[in-house]
Order: C-alpha cells, then structure tokens, then sequence
C-alpha cells in the first residue's frame, strides 16, 4: 500500500509530477489551480529529484518553456485554467506538429472570457477537438477523483513518450479544489541524461560526432510533405482509438436508461443511478475517461440496450455531440447540465431522465 | 604560376566553416543573416563546443536557420525562442544555448519573453538581428523601424505620432540586472565582420561563467524589404541605422568578474 494523504486534487498532480519523474514545471498561477505550483515551489523537488519549477511571466512563455524541455527529450509538464489554457493553444499546436510529449492540466472554470472561476466543463470542445489550429488531437483523461488527479499522471506520462504527443488532464475546479484521501505510487527516479538519450534519439541535447543534427520543427514548406507528416500524425490517433480508450461502466449491465457523463459530473451522476435505482428506475452510467480517444464504440453498443442516452455535463452541450456522434441516431440523445460555474445536483439530473429520457 | 601550386594550407585565408552545412542559404544575396550565420557557426568551431551547443531558430527569415547551421536545434514559435532556450539551459546547464531572432520576433510579439529571460539572468545568448523591417513577411513595419522609414505598413514613412516610436530593447535589455554582456554589432564591411566575431566569441565565453544572459544586437540590412540592391543597402545602414542604433559595446562584464 502506497503512502495515504489527504489532499487538494491540485496538491495531488503536483506531488504526482514529481513523482512520476516528471523533469520540469512551468506554469503561472491562475485560480483555481494555482496549488499546484504552490506545492512545487514549497516541495523544492529541484534540490531533490532535480526537476526544474518556474514560474514564467505568462501561459505563453511557460508552455514553450514546455516545448524547449521536451524538444530536448526532458518530460514537462504545465497547467493552468481556461483562460490561461486559451493562451497556451498555439505553443500546443506547435508540439503536437513537432510531436513532443507534455502533460498539461486543465482546471476547469466557467467561462467564456474570465468568466468566473467556479467549476465547469466548458473547454470541452477545445480540449478534445483542438484548441489549438491544425489537425491534430490531444490525448485527453478527465479525471474524477483526487486519487485520478495523482493516477492519470503516470498514464499521461506513458501515453505521451509511446504517442510522442501532448496528453491534456481535463479537470474541473471540483476536482482540483475538494480534498480526498489518496494513495499516492512510489516514486520513480527521473531519468539520467544518458537514459534521456536513450529513449529520445531525436532530442536536441548537443549533436554528438556519430549522429546527424536533431532538430524539432513544426514547419515544412513543401505541401506534399506537410500532407505526409499530417497523415502521421492523423495515423497515431487513429492507433489510440484502437488501443487506449478509456470508460468506466456503473451499472449498465441491465439498464434501459444511460448516462453518459465525465469528471465531476459523473461523480454527480453516479449518486443519481443511486437514487435512481431506489426508485425502481433502472438507470446506468458510462463514465468517459478518454475524451479522446471517445469510448463512441461502446456507447453505440449500448445504444442497442437502451430507450435513451442523456449526456450530463456542466455546459450548455459539448459532449452531447461526441455521444449523437457515436449512435448515429439510433436513439434519443438528450442534454442537462448546468454551466456557467453552477453545479448541478443529482436530483436535478434524475429529474433531467425522468423529464426528457422517459417521457 | 598554376592553380594547384596556389591550393596550399599556407596559403589559405578563407574557408568555409564545416558547421554551415551545403544547403543553398534562401537568404537574398547581400542579406546579413548569411554572415552571422558564418560567424556563430566559425566560433563554435573554434570553440570545440559543437557537441555542446543547441540553438534555436524564430519565426521570420532565419526560421531555416537549422537547415544551416549543423547543430542540434528547435524552431519556436514567433516571439517564444528564448521560453525554449530557458527551459534547455535550464535543464542542460552544462550546454551552450542561444536563440537567432530578428527585431519583429524579439522586439515585438516576442518583447515579454524577451525581457524576462533577460531579467532572470537565465545563461544563454541572443543574437538579435535588428534590419528595422519584417522580412519574411514581405517588408512590412517592425518596432525597430526608423522615424520615416518607408515599411508596405507605413508607405509614406514611420510616422511616430500615428505608430510609435521605435524601440532600442538592446539599450533597455542592458539595464536589466540579468544581463551580463550586451554589444551592438555590424557586419557590412570585412572590420566590422572581424569585431562581431569577437563579441561572437566573447558571448560564448562569458556563458560558460554563468553569470547571466549575453545580448548580441546585428544592426543589419533588408535590401529586398528596403527595396535597394545590396550596395545602396550597406549605405543606408550606414548613413541611417547606425546614428539610431550606435555600434559598440553597451555592457560589459567588469574586469574582476571575469
Ligand atoms: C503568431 C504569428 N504571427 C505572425 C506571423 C507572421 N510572421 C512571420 S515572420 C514575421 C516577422 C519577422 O520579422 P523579423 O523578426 O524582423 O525577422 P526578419 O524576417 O526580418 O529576419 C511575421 C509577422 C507568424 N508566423 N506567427
Ligand atoms: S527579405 Fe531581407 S532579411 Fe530576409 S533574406 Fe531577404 S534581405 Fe535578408
């Protein structure tokens, strides 16, 4: 058993950062994530494990630092909260064309513009259909737990170095702020430089006499190539629908009813396939771990099962879409969710399947 | 007398630098980047260091720079390259990192992470190449842009009042207390070439003493975005840029701190 604490979800990335073996941390402190660079700063991992904390003057230096980092084999990681997360979408975009592993946290907060900073899931879209310009995707796990906020770091860690692509934690001022017990994994020593150059042939860490130059560029001039490494790009996410969805399934077995929720939400919503259940409805929950890759082939599986599917989150609909996506019509999809920072409960949601899914 | 008895090592006094490689530079004839890039590239050499040194490229004319120079490097995005450099110097302090940036990606979108990476003292050295224009992007005004200067954004001339003066971030970038060195450089005439290779060198010394960031500024030409042929530029600089952008050294390290 790993050592138990009771911490912040923001605190859990952190000290999940660290370790994991992640080599450095940029950020810039926005509400409500900016824990996670307090715990770096006052953890001092640099006089321990080595790696590197900055503050950065804004979202757009930090996440290049991250693209420096990584272009040099290291493993950043960044956060921040929507709006600063707005800001870092160019420098994301570049590391996905250059194809550099990061992990990047998304504390979400209710929006558009400043908004407030109370909890949302309204970067839906940005996260999992780009955000950034270009095609390409991110590696996105929303996280519904303080436990999840520590686990999904060795996941993204993983998934970053094997895709050689930029994994988001799309989190949500509930989860980065409410304190839980976690088990936090043992930690794993970073990697020396000659193991960093081992595993990333290609990392600018000084042109060595037997190679030829590195170098990490999202640019190529010429359309046909640009077409070629677009479609290799295109290739890897098609690899991770195939081998790294992620969904969790609260009692669907036999459900006529299906919510399909992440994050906060579906902590909320497994409380209402509670209540729901008491009531003698007979209701499930397919939690949504990858965003994208979407789990869309199992909810289009249990499309056949069940009357209906209502796609809870707090936006106006985001999700929603991803789910009408994957059944194709084959039957009702309906939206509830509150935004805008309000949470909604799950009486309300059960109120939501009785309204629209079993009218 | 034969050629061959000529091509002897004694009799050498030009050779291209085996760290530019053979690609065709896309520079425009009489540019200057091509002969910052030589020199950078002659000092590491020089230097030894070429297993040692990262570079990185912006966004604007040099955005090839990496097609060039054969050393290991990354292109940034337009303004970011010193954000880069930070984190590999950071991470790889043993190694030799600068960033190439023209004035649009240092002194304009990139003038925040400029001033900051400066201001941290982080131990790496910008070349900044300053040709008072937008190169790449077809001529247009950049925040170095001489009062009057004709730009495809300000056809008639730099009018201060409507678009601001422009910005002289070397001398603001020296009195920062992160920066360690900090020169103002040419390369039109074979003396100047000599003098800025040696600021080269000094900046690639002075960054092994870890003491803060080196600053290179190259007031240099655009004969194309000037729209003058490569000797009317030379003489422009000259006569225009340089009473604005004074050559010389503007901080240097005292002597006991070296
Ligand atoms: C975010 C972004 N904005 C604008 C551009 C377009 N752009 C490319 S190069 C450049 C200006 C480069 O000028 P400078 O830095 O002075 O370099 P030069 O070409 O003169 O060497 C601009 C505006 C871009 N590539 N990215
Ligand atoms: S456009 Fe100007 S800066 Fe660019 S290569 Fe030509 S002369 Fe040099």
């Amino acid at each position: 058993m790993g050592e138990l604490r009771l911490m912040k979800g923001n605190e859990a990335f952190a000290e999940a950062c660290i370790r994991a073996g992640v080599d450095a941390y940029f950020g810039y402190p926005i509400t409500p994530q900016s824990e996670v660079i307090e715990y770096l700063m006052a953890a001092k991992p640099y006089e321990t494990t080595g790696m590197v904390v900055l503050q950065a003057e804004s979202e757009i230096a930090s996440i290049n630092m991250c693209y420096g980092a990584a272009g040099a084999g290291f493993l950043p990681a960044t956060s921040s909260s929507s709006p600063g997360i707005s800001l870092k979408m160019e420098g994301i975009s570049y590391m996905a064309g250059a194809e550099l592993p990061l992990i990047i946290l998304n504390v979400v907060r209710g929006g558009p513009g400043l908004g407030d900073i109370q909890p949302a899931q309204s970067d839906y879209f940005q996260a999992t259909k780009g955000g950034g310009h270009g095609d390409y995707r991110l590696y996105v796990l929303a996280p519904s737990s303080v436990q999840e906020m520590s686990d999904f770091v060795l996941i993204a860690k993983e998934i970053a170095f094997k895709y050689r692509n930029p994994v988001m934690i799309l989190s949500d001022g509930v989860i980065g702020q409410m304190m839980e017990k976690v088990e936090l994994f043992d930690p794993i020593p970073r990697r020396t430089i000659e193991e960093v150059e081992k595993q990333c042939p290609w990392a600018t860490t000084g042109k060595k006499p037997n190679r030829q130059r590195n170098i990490i560029t999202s640019l190529d001039l010429d359309p046909y190539r640009q077409e070629k490494h677009v479609l290799k790009l295109y290739e890897k996410y098609k690899r991770m629908e195939q081998e790294d969805v992620r969904y969790e399934e609260i009692q669907v077995s036999d459900a006529e009813y299906l919510l399909v929720a992440y994050g906060s939400s579906a902590r909320i919503c497994q409380k209402t396939v509670d209540l729901a259940r008491v009531e003698g409805i007979k209701l499930g929950l397919l939690r949504a771990i990858t965003l994208f890759p979407f789990p869309g082939k199992r909810i289009a599986e249990l499309a056949k099962q069940v009357k209906g599917i209502l796609a809870v989150e707090m936006s106006t609909g985001q999700l929603v879409e991803d789910v009408k996506l994957s059944v194709n019509c084959s039957v009702p999809v309906y939206h509830f969710g509150r935004t805008g920072g309000v949470i909604h409960t799950p009486t309300e949601v059960l109120d939501a399947v009785k309204n629209l899914l079993m009218k | 007398m034969d050629i061959k008895d000529i091509i002897k090592p004694e009799n050498l006094v030009y050779r291209r630098t085996p760290l530019l490689t053979d690609k065709p530079l896309s520079y425009c004839p009489g540019c200057g980047h091509g002969t910052i890039h030589r020199i950078i590239m002659e000092v590491i050499e020089e230097m030894n260091i070429q297993d040692k040194t990262i570079g990185i490229a912006p966004v604007g004319c040099s955005v090839l720079a990496y097609e060039f120079m054969d050393i290991d490097m990354q292109q940034a995005a337009h303004g970011r390259a010193t954000a880069l450099a930070t984190a590999i110097k950071r991470l790889l302090p043993d190694r030799f990192v600068f960033t190439y940036q023209g004035d649009g990606d240092l002194a304009a979108i990139g003038t925040a992470e400029t001033i900051h990476a400066c201001n941290r003292g982080e131990n790496f050295i910008i070349f900044f190449v300053n040709n008072g224009i937008y190169g790449m992007t077809g001529g247009q005004m950049a925040p170095t842009t001489l009062p009057g200067m004709k730009a495809s954004t300000c056809p008639f001339g730099r009018d201060t009042k409507i678009m601001g003066n422009p910005l002289k971030i070397t001398e603001l970038v020296a009195q920062l207390p992160g920066t360690y060195y900090v020169t103002r450089q040419a390369v039109h005439t074979p003396n100047a070439v000599r003098k800025a290779k040696k600021a080269v060198r000094n900046a690639f010394e002075y960054s092994k003493l870890n003491k803060g960031l080196c600053f290179i500024e190259f007031v240099s030409n655009c004969n194309s975005g000037w729209k003058m042929n490569a000797v009317q530029a030379n003489k422009w600089m000259e006569e225009n840029m340089f009473p604005f952008y004074p050559l010389g050294d503007i901080k240097v390290p005292q002597p006991e701190k070296v």
